[in-house]
């Protein structure tokens, strides 16, 4: 989500206009996908808080859960756009800037409304946690180690993690399982991968070899490339549980 | 259907916006109120649920709404949290409850392939023919997002597997309760949401 559109990066740069908000999502309830995740890549960066406009058009149009990313730093930030009508927040920059933002919003809503997205890189051979990844200037090292702060995040009452792998991001040639099954490993609450969907076996792929409990996707889903429904039902052939409609 | 007057129980939860916004497509207002006489004047009341079990029993009894919902006569509705405190108790906290059920409420077991909370689609097994499930089919698919869960009793009309059975669905006389979250799960809940404001 950029300025009320919703727009699709390579990699995290070069980001480019796929759609009005409340047509896609319309689109993708109507395909039916299991959740949506709506990130404001420019709020984090820019030092904005998620306008709560559109939150509460998406809430009123959508009867599938949906969460919010991008530009919550307060606990307060996160009470308007769960009163918006979100279901969850996902918190990524601020959260490494200020860790006990995670205990603070599970403490007063609970964990189940707490995502913690990670934006990981490998780096020398180790996984390493990236910050304002939203606006490649000021993309950066976060100087943690990725599982650890996944550790860390459950710890303080993180419900869910999305784990993007940044070297995958948008370019559709299979998420990072290696990454993933090491995340898997250390995170003791719902894992969802995020980051290189190309084809409906990448997804198989990752719910089997990873264990993931959710593969998020963009780029394939944007383009038309891959249908919700015709990957549902192969991920359901292939003896993977999933909700057909 | 005749006029129906929907209170949603002001219970100090952040999103109960998408509740609203779920009765909405199904063509009714509802008010989100604390105060005991527009509870009572309701057709229905639903109580909602998001938060901690010690925390909303705690504001339940200081706003003495604890005794206006154990004693509505009108069909009520507890949803997620809200059907957990239906229980007698809730391990949660842990801390006692309406009393309305019995039984007390649990944490879901963690396991290394069973993350907790339990988050995301999972099927409705219904065991007991209900006003409230018509029209829904076994393995129909509801949205689940808790980490405490209510046990298999004479009460439940549906069940789900997260391990172990658990209440997806109780009743007892006018007061139902449904642990997945209606307003977000599709067409499979907003089914059950239009069946209970078809309960007289």
């Amino acid at each position: 989500m950029r300025d009320g559109r919703v727009v699709k990066g390579v990699r995290f740069r070069d980001h480019r206009d796929v759609g009005d908000i409340l047509a896609l999502a319309g689109r993708y309830r109507d395909e039916g996908a299991d959740e949506l995740v709506f990130y404001d890549i420019g709020a984090s960066p820019d030092g904005r808080t998620v306008d709560r406009g559109w939150v509460e058009r998406v809430a009123r149009l959508l009867d599938i859960p949906f969460c919010v990313a991008g530009g919550i730093r307060s606990v307060a930030d996160a009470e308007a756009v769960l009163a918006a009508g979100a279901e969850k927040v996902s918190v990524n920059s601020p959260a490494l800037a200020e860790p006990g933002l995670i205990d603070a919003l599970a403490r007063r809503f609970g964990s189940q409304c707490v995502v913690v997205g990670i934006d990981s890189q490998t780096v020398d051979g180790d996984y390493r946690v990236q910050q304002y990844t939203g606006d490649p200037r000021r993309s950066r090292d976060a100087d943690r180690r990725t599982l650890d702060w996944i550790r860390e995040a459950v710890e303080r009452g993180a419900g869910e993690i999305v784990l993007n792998c940044m070297a995958s991001d948008g370019v559709r040639r299979g998420y990072d399982i290696a990454q993933l099954r090491a995340a898997r490993a250390a995170c003791s609450v719902p894992l969802v991968a995020s980051g290189g969907a190309g084809a409906t076996a990448h997804f198989a792929e990752v719910f089997r070899d990873a264990r993931v409990d959710a593969a998020l996707a963009a780029s394939v889903f944007h383009s038309g490339q891959i249908a919700i429904p015709a990957l549902k039902a192969e991920l359901a052939a292939a003896g993977i549980e999933v909700r057909l409609g | 259907m005749s006029a129906r007057s929907v209170v949603i129980v002001a219970t100090g939860g952040a999103n109960i916006a998408s509740l609203v916004y779920a009765l909405e497509r199904l063509g009714v207002r509802a008010t989100l109120s604390a105060e005991p006489e527009r509870i009572r004047d309701a057709s229905h009341v639903i109580l909602p649920g998001v938060g901690a079990a010690a925390d909303a029993m705690r504001r339940l009894r200081e706003t003495t709404l604890d005794r206006v919902i154990t004693r509505l006569p009108q069909p009520v509705l507890g949803i997620c949290l809200g059907m957990q405190l239906l229980f007698d108790a809730s391990a949660e906290g842990p801390t006692p409850c309406l009393g309305i059920l019995p039984g007390r409420v649990e944490r879901l077991a963690a396991a290394p392939d069973r993350p907790v909370p339990h988050i995301g689609w999972n099927t409705i097994e219904p065991c007991v023919d209900s006003p409230l499930l018509e029209g829904l089919r076994a393995g129909d698919r509801a949205y689940f997002v808790h980490s405490y869960a209510a046990p298999v009793s004479s009460a439940t009309l549906a069940t789900t597997d997260y391990g172990a059975p658990f209440s997806a669905c109780v009743r007892r006389d006018r007061f139902f309760g449904v642990q997945f979250h209606p307003e977000r799960s599709a067409a499979v809940g907003a089914r059950v949401l239009a069946n209970f404001l078809g309960v007289d």
